[in-house]
């Protein structure tokens, strides 16, 4: 009266494929667990010692894109939000290049390191977004530049002999930048966030939010959300992958009363009050980026990076990948072999 | 496309950013999901396996005592939850019944070998299935094998060293010499070095404790020096001094199971438990399991790609093969169906005769229960056209009888009159 983990039934046609080992398990696990009370100490807590003493040495990848219009301010809030020169344009790229006939993909990776944790940022640039006068399917080089890094992963996850770490370059963030118009949101930002909702996690960013009034942030604000609400745009955190109660109750309050952030960028620095801030210098005052009274920038930095970090990396992995790969299996290879056209092409396949 | 940063250079920080919050959120996340952790004990029956376990993790399992009935060697498994602070734990404890009892153990790994291939098949699977929830798996696959050595004070056993060597490939052994208390220092000093030496010899590979890691490459070296570990289990508690202690009791002294220079247990609680549980799964799931996988990969046909083929031919050769294999599910659908209509008309060929027999032997019956009901009609008619005759002459008798009586009435009352 027990069903073996080999008489499970199979889904999908796929694992058909793998023949049934020819005898059941002498004795098949039972998952249902029984509790035992402890009498004593064992050390079984110790396991989240180990953990993470694991996770520091292998370390982490981050990959966050930024899409919107040109002079948004997306790389100056990336180095803000990451406290160093990690956007494209602070790399040695010609500051005052012109802006591309075509969305182009322009990937930058850094190492950086704090309290002895290693990241290896990769930060994701879009020039030429949004900056045509037709600007239609512009964000298909972009869901392509996406799909092809979950082609990636996949083709090295169903290599028979594969990678101890398979190297992860897929996206785990997309900042969108909204113009503060203060108005709505244009057609090409809702035709963006509705087609890439669906493949990335999308955090939509009111930029240069210091041409606002609190005012009329907020009442913009609503304005987005309802709008992105009433177009069935799902943005992270998505209401559908809240895992318990409590992740609910947080995101919700996040969902319906802070996002999106109105940010400031800056990396210059100014004296306040005997401190030194982040700050934009204008004739009436100092704007402090990090000062929660005057942008949101220090919410979307919490946000992003100090709380939901892994969070993001989970979905993309657990649901956008998983999303693809499913998609990706089913096709009876109606689609052609995918090719990778970015540049590490040739140390592919060796 | 452009990418830049292959050989990635690193940028300083100018401030706080507060991604050193990373490990803590993957942690707490992992809390949250719950741990589980799988130990397969192998060893003879009577070596102290089921108490080892109750000792090791303070507690007593419920669970059926082991029938030794079955004639060849079985494994019993059992998951129990436990929580310590807010780790959930799901231990999965499998233990070997009646190994080592056959009187030919030839094949006696096998059912342990197939075992452990079992789970990772499950798994291999679960990651092959299109539609999958690895992040909600429940890990059976198992992480440490405890090899029970029994305390001859000799060598191993023949057996040990098959079962071992057969392991090795497919899961963490950490050997240890159960009932320990029943060799003394000396000759478990001996014992041990026998020990090693056989394993080395032999090439049987026992999993090493990590020594890469600078905070616990000191007592993991340490402690891979002591292995086999000679432990004692026991859950009884005696009073020693004014402490309650797990220990058993001799006429001639009592031996602590926690007292280090009585035995090994603590060594291997510690190792196995409170320092190197973590890398004891993930050595699991990225050695053992990626041999296993590439192995039955290998064996289905599978290649990778070779140098001037398509980026994507694993999914063609699935392809190829799913509908190979479709084809012959059809093919034996067909074939199954054809039988199943062919059984069809034959059942209803059956019925319909036993309907057929069914009616003529009730017309038959029928027929004979008229002809009785005739019969018998009959003899009625006929009884009662006897009674009505007779009836008839009875009542001519009597009317004769009347007659002749009223005629010889009257004739006495002339004579009587005449004599008058």
């Amino acid at each position: 009266p027990h069903a073996g983990p080999a008489d499970r039934k199979n889904e999908a046609a796929m694992s058909e494929l793998v023949p049934e080992p020819r005898q059941k398990p002498v004795v098949p696990m039972k998952p249902t667990g029984i509790n035992a009370s402890l009498l004593g100490y064992i050390g079984i807590d110790t396991i989240i010692e180990q953990m993470r003493k694991k996770t520091m040495k292998t370390g982490f990848d981050f990959n966050i894109m930024v899409v919107g219009q040109s002079g948004l301010g997306k790389s100056t809030l990336v180095n803000t939000l990451f406290k160093s020169q990690v956007s494209r344009k602070s790399s040695g790229w010609n500051r005052e290049e012109k802006i591309p006939k075509t969305v182009e993909i322009k990937a930058i990776g850094h190492v950086i390191e704090e309290g002895g944790v290693k990241m290896k940022l990769t930060v994701i640039d879009t020039p030429g977004f949004g900056d045509q006068i037709n600007n239609e399917n512009c964000w298909e080089p972009i869901e392509k530049y996406i799909n092809e890094q979950y082609e990636k992963f996949l083709k090295e996850e169903v290599n028979i002999a594969r990678k101890k770490r398979i190297p992860d370059t897929r996206v785990h963030c997309c900042l969108y930048f909204i113009s503060p118009t203060g108005h709505s949101l244009r057609p090409l930002d809702l035709e963006f966030m509705k087609h890439l909702s669906k493949v990335v996690n999308i955090i939509p960013v009111i930029a240069k939010a210091d041409t606002m009034t609190l005012e009329e942030k907020t009442e913009f604000k609503q304005r987005v959300r309802k709008e992105l609400e009433v177009n069935g745009i799902e943005f992270y955190p998505q209401k559908e992958f809240d895992e318990d109660l409590e992740d609910k109750t947080e995101n919700d309050k996040i969902r319906q009363e802070s996002m999106p952030f109105a940010v400031v960028g800056s990396d210059k620095e100014y004296q306040v009050n005997g401190k030194r801030v982040l700050g934009r210098k204008t004739p009436w005052g100092i704007i402090e980026v990090e000062n929660l009274t005057h942008c949101e920038f220090a919410l979307l930095r919490d946000f992003v990076i100090r709380t939901h970090l892994q969070d993001l990396k989970e979905v993309t992995h657990n649901i956008h990948y998983e999303t693809y790969r499913a998609k990706r299996l089913n096709d009876n290879g109606g689609l052609p072999p995918m090719t990778v056209e970015t540049e590490e092409n040739h140390e592919s396949n060796m | 496309v452009v990418f830049q940063g292959e050989g990635c250079r690193t940028v300083p920080l100018s401030g706080h950013v507060g991604f050193d919050s990373l490990p803590d959120q993957l942690v707490n996340k992992s809390v949250n999901h719950g741990f589980c952790f799988n130990i397969l004990c192998v060893g003879e029956t009577g070596l102290g396996k089921s108490t080892l376990m109750d000792t090791l993790f303070n507690t007593k399992f419920e669970g059926d005592p082991a029938s030794h009935s079955q004639p060849g060697v079985q494994l019993k498994s059992n998951t129990y939850d436990l929580q310590e602070s807010n780790v959930n734990l799901k231990l999965t404890i499998v233990s070997t019944v009646g190994f080592g009892d056959q009187i030919n153990k030839e094949d006696s790994y096998k059912p342990i070998v197939e075992f452990i291939d079992a789970q990772f098949e499950a798994y291999l699977q679960e990651e092959l299935k299109i539609k999958r929830v690895l992040h909600n798996y429940h890990d059976t696959r198992i992480h440490a094998c405890l090899y029970f050595i029994a305390p001859t004070g000799h060598s191993l056993k023949s057996l040990d060293l098959v079962t071992m060597k057969k392991l090795d490939s497919k899961v963490n052994i950490i050997p240890i010499i159960a009932k320990s208390d029943a060799i003394s220092k000396t000759e478990l000093t001996k014992f041990k070095i026998k020990i090693t030496s056989e394993l080395v010899s032999n090439g049987v590979q026992i999993y090493q404790f990590p020594t890469d890691d600078e905070s616990v490459a000191e007592i993991n070296g340490t402690m891979n020096a002591h292995l086999p570990f000679a432990v004692i289990g026991s859950t009884e508690e005696l009073k020693i001094g004014n402490k309650m202690m797990k220990a058993r009791q001799y006429p001639w002294g009592t031996v602590q199971v926690e007292n280090e220079a009585h035995c090994d247990f603590v060594k291997l609680r510690e190792m196995l438990i409170r320092v190197n549980m973590e890398d004891l799964r993930e050595q699991t799931h990225t050695r053992h399991y990626e041999l296993y996988r590439r192995c039955k990969l290998e064996e289905m046909g599978f290649k990778d790609t070779d140098p001037d083929s398509k980026p994507f031919s694993l999914q063609e050769t699935y392809e190829a093969k799913r509908n190979e294999f479709l084809g012959e599910l059809q093919k034996k659908e067909e074939a199954m169906r054809q039988m199943f209509v062919q059984r069809v008309k034959e059942k209803e060929a059956e019925l319909k005769e036993a309907e057929k027999e069914l009616h003529e032997k009730f017309d038959r019956l029928k027929k004979l229960h008229q002809d009785e009901k005739k019969k018998l009609e009959d003899k009625k008619k006929s009884l009662d056209d006897e009674v009505n005759a007779f009836k008839q002459r009875k009542t001519a008798a009597e009317l004769l009888q009347s007659q002749a009586q009223q005629a010889g009435g009257s004739q006495t009352l002339k004579r009587d009159k005449e004599r008058k």
